[in-house]
Order: C-alpha cells, then sequence, then structure tokens
C-alpha cells in the first residue's frame, strides 16, 4: 500500500465521518433532548453533559403533560396506536389493490392502461390542501368524516401510485418465460401469479409497502382536517405539545423519538431483503 | 399418443406477418427441427402452439383436437426455453417437479423426479438453487422440467443456444436418444443448421414466416429447394453466379468467366430456363494448377485455416469471388496464386433467377 492511497483512504473516512454527522446530528440531538428538561433544553450555550431525566416519557406515556399553566391531558400512546392502525391498514390495502394492478400494467397492454396509470401517479402531484377542501365536504355528507375507513381511504392517495409504480417495474423485470413455463407445467394463471409473479416481485414490494407506509406514517394534512382527536395519528398528535405556557420541547423530542422508532427498526428489519437480488440468475438473456 | 398438427397457420402483429400459411405435422415419436435465420418466426410459431398468443387464421390440433383458445395449461404441451425460464426461488428438485401436474401423489412425484434426473444427469444438484447450477445444468433441469409430464407434444425453443460449445456437441448426440424415449412429437426450434441436421428426423426451413421446404436433412442439404435455403445451409455458404444454361450438341452448356462448363444432361428441364443462379458448395469445388476448358481461372486472396480444413477465398477474373473449403491432404495454394476452379457437374445445383426455386425439380410444398 503506497503513501498517497493511504492518504486518500484517510481522506475518505474523514468525509464519510463529517456527512454522517451532518446528517444524524439533528437525530442524535433530538434523542439527547428527549431526556432533558425544558429548562436544560433552553439554556445557552447548550451542553453535552447533562443529568438525565426520563420525566418527558412518563409524561407521554402516562398522559398527563405537567407544564406550569396547570396540568394537561395528553392521548400521545392513543395516538402512536392510531398511526400503527391507520398506515398498516393503508399499506395492506393498497398492497391488495396495487400489486394485481400493477401485474396487470406490466404484463397487459389495454385500452387506456397507460393513460390509467399515469393518472394515479398524478394523484401525486396535486398538492393535498386542493383535494382536502373538496374531499371533507365529501366525507360528510358520506358520512366518512372521523373515521378510521375514510382515513385509510385518503391515504390510498399516497401508498397505491408508490407501490403501483415501483411493483410495476419488477414485475417488468421477471420474464414472462419464467410464467409461461409454470403455466404450461399445468398451473392456472392465478396460480402463476401467486408463486411465481409475487414471490419474485417479494423485494419490491416489500419496497414499495415499506415506503409507503413511511410516506402515511409522516403524512399531516389529511389527518388533521378529516379526523378529530381520538382518531389522530402521532403527527397530528405532536400538536398538542405547543401549549398555553410555551413549547414543550422535551416531551416534543421524546415523542419524535418514541414515533421514529418502529419505522426505523422497520426498515432495519426489511433492509435484507429490500438488497436481496431480484432474478436470483435463473434466466440467462 | 398424439401427432401435432398445424393447418394453414397465419399470424401477424400489426402490419408484420409472422407465420403465412404454416401447414405441418409432427407425428408422435418423431422430431421435426424448425429451422431458419432470425426474425423468420421460429419463436412466433412455437408460442402459438403454447398458447401465448392465439394464431390469426388456421388450427392447431394435438391428437385430432383443435387446442387453439384453450388455456396453455391445459394443452398437453411440455417446453423448454431458450433462457431456461427456471423458477429462481425454487430448488432444481421443485422446479422438476412443478412439471407434473398435481395429480400426481407425493410418493410417485418423488421417484419420477429421481428417475428423470438420473436420466439427464443432474441428480447430484436436485437441491440447489438455479442460480447455483452452471448453465448446462440449468439445461437439463428445464429440460427434466419439460420432459417429467410425458406431454404429446414437446417444443424445444434453441435450447443449446446459451450452452457453451462442448455441451452442445454432447447435447447433440444425447438430445435425439432422449428425445425417442419419449413418445412426443417433438418439435425444435434452432438457428444452427447442423443442430437440425443432427437432431430432427425431418427440417422444416422456415424462412419469413412461410415454409420454404419440409425434408429429411440430407434431403434438404443436397436438394434445397430455393436459393435461400441453399445459402442457409453449410459453412462457408454455397458459392453462387449468375449464368445462362444453354444446349450444345445434347449437353447443358453453360459459361463462367470464359470457361466452357459442362453441366451435363441431368439438368436437361433447364434447358428453356432463362438466366439461372448456378450454385457449387464449397465442399465441392476442386482447386488445380493446371489450365483445362471447364476449369475457371482465379486468384487466391486468402486463406483461412478452419478445424480440419482449410478455406480458400477466390476471385475470378471479373470479380465474382467463391469459397472452396479444402482438406487438408489437398496440396495448399497461397495467397496471391494463380489457380483453377472444377467442380463436378452433379454438384452444381440450378436456380431459377426470377423465383429462387430449383429448377430440375418442379417445386410443390412438401407437406409429409
Amino acid at each position: 500500500m503506497d503513501h498517497s492511497s493511504l492518504a486518500s483512504r484517510v481522506f475518505r473516512r474523514i468525509a464519510l465521518a463529517l456527512v454522517l454527522v451532518f446528517f444524524m446530528f439533528p437525530i442524535v440531538w433530538i434523542f439527547l433532548m428527549s431526556f432533558q428538561t425544558n429548562e436544560q433544553i433552553l439554556r445557552i450555550p447548550p451542553r453535552i453533559l447533562f443529568e438525565p431525566t426520563l420525566a418527558n416519557y412518563e409524561a407521554l406515556i402516562s398522559g398527563h403533560l405537567r407544564t406550569t399553566a396547570g396540568n394537561l391531558e395528553i392521548s400521545f400512546m392513543r395516538n402512536l396506536m392510531n398511526s400503527f392502525v391507520l398506515s398498516s391498514a393503508a399499506v395492506l390495502l393498497a398492497l391488495l389493490l396495487g400489486v394485481p394492478a400493477a401485474y396487470a400494467f406490466a404484463r397487459f397492454k389495454f385500452r387506456l392502461g397507460e393513460t390509467i396509470a399515469f393518472t394515479l401517479l398524478s394523484f401525486r402531484f396535486a398538492p393535498p390542501l386542493l383535494v382536502l377542501l373538496p374531499l371533507s365536504l365529501y366525507y360528510q355528507q358520506l358520512g366518512l368524516n372521523d373515521t378510521y375507513f375514510g382515513i385509510v381511504w385518503v391515504y390510498q392517495l399516497i401508498a397505491l401510485p408508490l407501490i403501483l409504480w415501483i411493483v410495476r417495474g419488477y414485475f417488468e423485470d421477471i420474464s414472462p418465460d419464467i410464467e409461461h413455463a409454470y403455466r404450461l407445467a399445468g398451473h392456472s394463471w392465478r396460480e402463476a401469479f401467486t408463486r411465481i409473479a409475487v414471490p419474485l416481485a417479494g423485494p419490491g414490494i416489500a419496497a414499495a409497502g415499506l415506503l409507503s407506509f413511511i410516506f402515511c406514517w409522516n403524512n399531516f394534512v389529511f389527518a388533521l382536517i378529516l379526523a378529530s382527536a381520538d382518531k389522530q395519528p402521532v403527527t397530528v398528535g405532536a400538536l398538542a405539545f405547543v401549549t398555553a405556557s410555551g413549547i414543550q420541547y422535551g416531551q416534543i423530542a421524546a415523542a419524535i423519538v418514541l414515533s421514529v422508532t418502529p419505522t426505523l427498526l422497520l426498515a432495519l428489519y426489511a433492509q435484507r431483503y429490500l438488497v436481496e437480488g431480484l432474478s436470483l440468475g435463473a434466466v440467462k438473456g | 399418443m398424439a401427432r401435432l398438427e398445424l393447418n394453414s397457420i397465419g399470424k401477424g402483429f400489426g402490419p408484420v406477418r409472422c407465420a403465412e400459411d404454416l401447414s405441418l405435422t409432427v407425428e408422435s415419436g418423431e422430431i421435426v427441427a424448425v429451422f431458419g435465420p432470425s426474425g423468420s418466426g421460429k419463436t412466433v410459431l412455437l408460442r402459438m402452439i403454447a398458447g401465448m398468443f392465439e394464431p390469426d387464421d388456421g388450427d392447431i390440433m394435438v391428437g385430432g383436437q383443435s387446442i387453439v383458445g384453450a388455456p396453455p395449461e391445459r394443452r398437453g404441451i411440455g417446453m423448454a426455453f431458450q433462457n431456461f425460464a427456471l423458477f429462481p426461488h425454487m430448488t432444481a428438485q421443485d422446479n422438476i417437479a412443478s412439471g407434473l401436474r398435481a395429480k400426481a401423489g407425493a410418493r410417485e412425484l418423488a421417484s419420477r423426479v429421481t428417475s428423470i434426473s438420473r436420466l439427464l444427469k443432474i441428480e447430484h444438484v436436485l437441491g440447489h438453487m438455479p442460480r447455483e447450477l452452471s448453465n448446462g445444468q440449468k439445461q437439463r433441469t428445464a429440460l427434466a422440467r419439460a420432459l417429467i409430464g410425458n406431454p404429446e407434444v414437446l417444443l424445444l425453443d434453441d435450447p443449446l443456444r446459451n450452452v457453451d460449445a462442448k455441451l452442445r456437441y454432447e447435447m447433440r448426440l444425447e438430445l435425439p436418444n432422449l428425445l425417442r424415449r419419449s413418445s412426443a412429437a417433438v418439435l425444435y426450434v434452432t438457428q444452427d443448421y447442423r443442430e437440425a441436421m443432427a437432431i430432427a428426423d425431418r427440417i422444416a426451413v422456415l424462412i419469413d414466416g412461410r415454409l420454404a421446404q419440409v425434408a429429411r436433412p440430407e434431403e434438404v442439404y443436397a436438394r434445397p429447394a430455393s436459393v435461400a435455403v441453399a445459402r442457409l445451409f453449410g459453412d462457408p455458404s454455397i458459392n453462387l453466379v449468375e449464368v445462362v444454361p444453354a444446349t450444345d450438341q445434347g449437353c447443358l452448356m453453360c459459361e463462367i468467366v470464359g470457361a466452357r462448363i459442362r453441366l451435363g444432361s441431368f439438368h436437361d428441364q433447364a434447358a428453356d430456363q432463362g438466366p439461372c443462379w448456378l450454385g457449387v458448395r464449397p465442399d465441392d469445388l476442386a482447386v488445380v494448377r493446371s489450365a483445362s476448358e471447364d476449369a475457371i481461372p482465379a486468384r487466391v486472396v486468402a486463406v483461412t485455416p478452419m478445424h480440419e480444413r482449410a478455406v480458400l477465398l477466390l476471385r475470378f477474373p471479373d470479380g465474382t469471388e467463391w469459397l472452396a473449403a479444402l482438406p487438408p491432404d489437398s496440396p495448399m495454394a497461397s495467397a496471391d496464386d494463380g489457380v483453377f476452379v472444377r467442380f463436378a457437374p452433379e454438384a452444381a445445383l440450378l436456380f431459377d433467377r426470377a423465383t429462387g426455386l430449383r429448377v430440375d425439380v418442379p417445386h410443390r410444398r412438401q407437406a409429409a
């Protein structure tokens, strides 16, 4: 190993560390904040060393927020639960609808096919607020306002196009011959879809599902307008920390840590499936 | 068992016609090679039989029953694909077993898989995933999968295309025996005329979606139905030159670059033909040093050693270039030598210039 390559290796490490610090700093800082009281957080200059407290987490889990202006009931845990239920149900529904649709778009040419696919994608172009006003009027008339189903439905605007377009690409990458071979072996169209196409597109479906889960989880405006307090997810629930006696930074930090953890764990878990090779060397072109 | 019949199949994609009036019968136990240049419609033909496309016109029958419109899984067809099309998420064993319809019991299934994989010499890799197999093993696994269900019709889409030269040579010897064990009607698509000649009972030459000739391999080689067929068979490919045959003192003569060549009397029917193509295979040429009336003067442009013989590129005084393939024991010419080229009259093939069809036999479509 010569001198210059050693220097470049050291330089690369330093550059990497700098990038890492840049991106990780906010998360680390929030993590530290979640163990501090509001006074400690607002101290100037801020200190790295402090006496950690679990008061923020206690307040979130017990639902009693003590502020200088008095006690406040918050339903953070319920919001967290709502986030879970809403995002999971939305992604599940979107997978049920989107995966077969993606397959159809990938395999069959039909009238208006591309137009329909593009229309679905265009839902992602429109600013959500633009859609929300008419939507909330419709929802009121349909009785879908403030229902879990109503929110799961409106989340399809986020999840469905994402799943459709990502999974479609994965289906297109599978050689149709593989499915033909399975059908010639005496299996129906449906079996070829469930036993060949879906497992082979598995990493893609997992990636699309995970991404749309994260997008649903992070959504704010849909639930803010269409749901009331007991059906709202954490993103909206966090508004409760902006209180009459000031912003509760410590609790917000703790709430962020708690709400980020599930998606982070999910991403870490799914990572090895996501990187798995797709076609596994079965087809030689 | 059943035979496969194609009756006047026609198929087009937009303005492109991939099949036109294709008729062919493959008997049970017979191997017919579908041979043609790329883009001639071979793969489309197989896919119509397999049920991935439906023909626009005509009918496909297996055992006397039309299968047009039937879903692929009900056609009783086994198929091996050029790209193997193994299921990447299943072991070789499961890949092969998937070819046996769900009706077989677990024990029967296992024994059938074992016996077919022994036959194909892949029993030691049954537990492997497709990505762990060599191309040869993938190819055999794909064949086993196609064969295990005892299909009435077996379609092989250029199965040796993606395997290395050595294995391809071995498989050319093995495949006919293997295929004859099943009583299936076999349609074997290939782009390699040698493979077609080695494996098939009959060769169906497909050019631009039409069958140019259906005949036994030696017949296709020796008596090609048209110039196009003659060009496809043989490596190096056949030498062609324009001639105007004329009868002279009871013999059919023609002139090539000043040399008067007697084509013999067997070409008599060509006497009243107009201009023709005269074709001679490079193997049938003799290169000599001495001039004679029926020898064409030429200059050797290049000599290419190929395998067990040498190929000479010859140029006639008028610029026409021919190839000659010489056995190794013949005296070698070197580049720029002046030589003379001769061939036996029987080796010459005559084709009508306008139609491209061979002239000494009236052309007819040779339905089996």
